[in-house]
């Protein structure tokens, strides 16, 4: 592509970043009003998240979300990447299309569907309602996005590597475990960061298979805002807003450092 | 096949099966059933121990009573046709917004360009719940939009933009953006620019070497976006239930009320099989777009 970089250019990226911001500055900013109204300013003040911290709902929801996340988003990790490992190692094997229609089936699959299917299967099979249903239905929905991503790093690495490490006498086990995990991990780590962000945002899924007594923070912030803007709740996005910013950031600086070193290595090699 | 390769396979292969396949065989069973005031709320229940005679006269008690009713209740048909219309109405305007962005981005100069990959991909890894809730304090009718609209005088009456179609056309092109964005930018970045000086050279103005070189060779990303933001928007639940307010009729929120307000079970699971059958066609037709990119790149 030739690099012209026009006024055209410079005016649709900042017309469309402004478009993808503004809403959410707009949010961060009013946090910190001190009126209810929370479309009037009336100053600068911190009290709706002192008020925050002393709901019991929002910070009890909150837990139960997180744990959700921590244990969902790692047996989704390790299904995700036995199943990517499945898919782009394992050759035929009887029902291989219709495994591979699993995995690509929920990315795209309504939430609404997938919650009442999840929803009318733990039913029949007489499960109680509440956390564990909400991980089991989390587990099943993200583990098939972290099979994508860590297949699409399985299916670009030199497979050569694993059948040498075989040939020196590694088991499988070993050849997987020394030489496949560590070349893949930078793809298991984002696949466990993306179920992990999957399930703390989930709201529809969680809300067919939740019981009375697991109510996840989604649901909080869905069941308040459907009685329109509070202050409060802007606090709490903020909070959550300002989270997800410093990880992204973060994980970028440190991909950015260790493309940066490998490079420095590939020419070290070189040089050699 | 050894033991360890078996299980390798069997593992995700029997989650799957059992928490992806079996709940839409449930799901199918139930839009067949017919509602009854009882626990569960639908009629015939499959009594395993009755044997065969149970499972004959339980596979006499299925019809398609619930699907001739979605056909024949003005309700559905209209929840359909509407989530039909709203989705691809906001497809083509997400198409407009993120063309221009992702060509900006594809423009930019090589240092710049992951930092804008990173201002695209920011925003979903934020809550989705929260990013359509932040349009709620904007479409208001106090809301900053009619604030500054009033302000500067270019209208009189606070615009009636929340609880409308066209405040769910907005949620769905604010969130939906970056996955239209994303594809069509990876299409450009690797466009060859010896093309469009090729193109350039031999007589074409600017905009005609856009339209003949540049614009169809990012067709591939186009479609790939267009379905990104199609699939997803037909089943939507919450932006229409946060900003369509009660005249935005669209067939997730149909379903999800049916089923929990009415507690209709066998409805709304014939509501969802109808779904699935609409999002066949463009599921089907991105995953062959998807494996002619995959083969094109080889």
């Amino acid at each position: 592509m030739n690099r012209r970089f026009s006024w055209f250019n410079a005016t649709s990226l900042t017309l469309g970043f402004a478009f993808l911001y503004l809403p959410m500055l707009i949010l961060v900013i009013y946090s910190f009003n001190a009126s209810k109204l929370v479309t009037v300013w009336a100053g600068f003040s911190t009290k709706w998240y002192g008020e925050l911290l002393q709901n019991e709902a929002f910070l009890g929801a909150a837990w139960i979300t997180l744990k959700v996340a921590v244990i969902s988003s790692t047996v989704a990790t390790v299904l995700g990447t036995m199943a990517a490992y499945v898919m782009v190692r394992a050759g035929r094997f009887a029902g291989r299309t219709l495994f591979s229609g699993m995995i690509y089936a929920p990315l795209v699959m309504p939430e609404v569907i997938t919650g009442l299917a999840m929803l009318l299967l733990f039913i029949s099979l007489g499960l109680d309602r509440g956390v564990f249903t909400i991980i089991l239905a989390h587990i099943t929905f993200t583990m098939c996005f972290v099979s994508v991503v860590v297949s699409s790093r399985l299916a670009t690495f030199d497979k050569s590597l694993e059948e040498a490490a075989l040939d020196l006498g590694c088991t499988p086990f070993d050849a997987f475990k020394s030489v496949t995990l560590p070349i893949i991990a930078p793809a298991v780590i984002s696949g466990w960061l993306l179920a992990f962000t999957l399930s703390l945002d989930d709201l529809v899924i969680s809300q067919f298979v939740a019981g009375p007594s697991s109510t996840t923070l989604p649901m909080k912030i869905f069941s308040a805002v459907r009685l329109g803007v509070s202050p409060e709740i802007n606090a709490l996005s903020t909070i959550l807003i300002s989270i997800v910013t410093v990880g992204v950031i973060s994980a970028s600086l440190i991909s950015k450092r260790n493309i940066a070193r490998q490079r420095a290595d590939e020419q070290k090699a070189l040089q050699l | 096949m050894n033991l360890r390769r078996l299980l390798l396979i069997l593992t995700p292969y029997a989650w799957l099966l059992l928490f992806f396949l079996i709940p839409f065989v449930i799901v199918m069973k139930i839009a067949l059933s017919d509602y009854a005031i009882s626990i569960p709320p639908y009629t015939p229940t499959f009594d395993i121990s009755a044997g065969w005679d149970g499972l004959k006269e339980f596979l006499s008690g299925l019809d398609v009573e619930n699907f001739t009713f979605l056909a024949t209740d003005a309700l559905y048909v209209t929840a359909y046709l509407s989530s039909l219309k709203i989705a691809l109405i906001s497809t083509v305007l997400t198409l407009l917004v993120a063309y221009p962005i992702a060509y900006g981005m594809a423009q930019a100069s090589e240092e710049w360009r992951p930092t804008l990959m990173m201002l695209v991909i920011l925003p979903f890894w934020t809550s989705f719940l929260i990013r359509v809730y932040s349009w709620i304090g904007i479409l208001s009718n106090e809301g900053f939009l009619n604030q500054f609209l009033l302000w500067t005088g270019i209208i009189n009456e606070p615009l009636a933009i929340m609880n409308t179609q066209n405040a769910v056309y907005i949620g769905i092109v604010y969130s939906y953006l970056p996955f239209m964005i994303l594809p069509i930018y990876a299409a450009l970045e690797k466009l060859d620019g010896s093309l469009i000086e090729a193109a350039e050279d031999l007589g074409c103005s600017k905009a005609s070497a856009f339209w003949l070189v540049t614009f169809p060779l990012s067709i591939p990303g186009v479609i790939a976006g267009c379905f990104l933001v199609f699939i997803p928007a037909l089943g939507e639940f919450v932006i229409p239930s946060l900003l369509g307010g009660s005249d935005t009729l669209m067939i997730g929120k149909v379903l999800y009320e049916e089923f929990f307000s009415n507690r209709d079970w066998p409805v709304a699971s014939a509501v969802a099989v109808v779904l699935l059958l609409i999002l066949i066609v463009p599921i089907v037709l991105f995953q062959r777009n998807e494996q002619k990119q995959r083969e094109a790149n080889q």
